[in-house]
């Protein structure tokens, strides 16, 4: 473990907006991309319920 | 004559593999293994993540700021190695005449063009605090940008034409030719007096710290990896039942 508190943590020694900014981004554009991709899947169930009937 | 079949397991010779590429039989066996993949996804990025945020050390150089390198780097490798599996299967699709090594291919470029950008994003956060600039002209980062460009152009292309045979084609033969900006960017830091750093920089500190920064981003890497492949997996799926109910709806007229 690196840190003796949280402030320390949230500080990253004064990069804090340029960690966290960069971790922020990344998962970020991943959520957006499952997201999108979630919504494309659930119009393509609707198409597989109505091919089976 | 003698039997082929082991006594015990399944006898792998006897699979038939082409089968997997006709995008009926693939369809199911892409299913299965969506949950598996995003399982070990989540499990691996948040280890992760507590060895590169809780585990690593501060660098001796740029202190807490270097931690960015956890999701840069991971992020700029899949940005390249998604971009040549991509022209792989588009390569693959013109050889073959294989719909489901299109279907692959317009499945991986949003991905690719994901990690891309959040390789400059994330550069462009590490370059300011260490640079002093957002961005720079450098070959590093210049050819990166093109990468940007040239998974806009292959989306921008299949949505061009309406004919998806002859989209499948077209765009097949872009990613293909920009390929070759790939190791362009590989080797930019060697090639050229870059700003960016070369790629063994970070591994020139105590073997001790050097090693647990490594193991933090190799494990992202794989984690990186394996939510790449559930994301393909899902969109493929979605692929393929877009594109064949299309048919469908064309033979019913």
């Amino acid at each position: 473990m690196q840190w003796h508190n949280v402030d320390e943590f949230l500080a990253m020694g004064g990069y804090g907006f340029y960690v966290w900014g960069s971790f922020g981004v990344t998962f970020a554009a991943m959520a957006l991309e499952l997201w999108l991709l979630n919504k494309r899947r659930q119009r393509v169930t609707q198409i597989v319920k109505q091919e089976a009937i | 004559m003698k039997n082929m079949e082991t006594k015990t397991g399944i006898n792998w010779l006897q699979i038939n593999w082409l089968r997997y590429a006709s995008p009926k039989t693939f369809y199911p066996l892409a299913g299965k293994l969506i949950p598996w993949c995003a399982t070990c996804a989540v499990l691996l990025i948040v280890y992760g993540l507590y060895l590169g945020l809780f585990v690593a050390p501060t660098d001796f150089q740029q202190g807490e700021g270097y931690r960015i390198i956890f999701v840069h780097v991971p992020a700029a490798w899949f940005s390249m190695f998604l971009y040549l599996l991509m022209a792989m299967y588009a390569g693959l699709g013109l050889v073959l005449n294989a719909r489901l090594s299109y279907m692959m291919a317009t499945a991986i470029a949003p991905t690719g063009a994901m990690f891309t950008l959040v390789a400059l994003v994330t550069g462009s956060l590490w370059g300011k605090p260490m640079w002093g600039a957002w961005w720079v002209w450098d070959a590093r980062l210049t050819s990166e940008l093109i990468l940007l460009f040239l998974y806009i152009g292959y989306f921008s292309l299949q949505a061009a034409i309406d004919d998806k045979n002859r989209a499948d084609k077209a765009s097949a033969v872009l990613a293909l030719v920009g390929a070759i900006n790939v190791p362009i960017i590989y080797f930019s830091v060697k090639w050229w007096n870059t700003l960016h750093q070369g790629a063994s920089v970070s591994l020139m500190n105590a073997p001790a710290m050097a090693a647990v920064m490594l193991k933090g981003m190799l494990i992202m890497a794989i984690g990186f990896w394996l939510y790449s492949i559930a994301v393909i997996l899902v969109r493929v799926r979605c692929e393929i039942v877009e594109r064949d109910s299309k048919t469908t709806m064309f033979r019913q007229d």
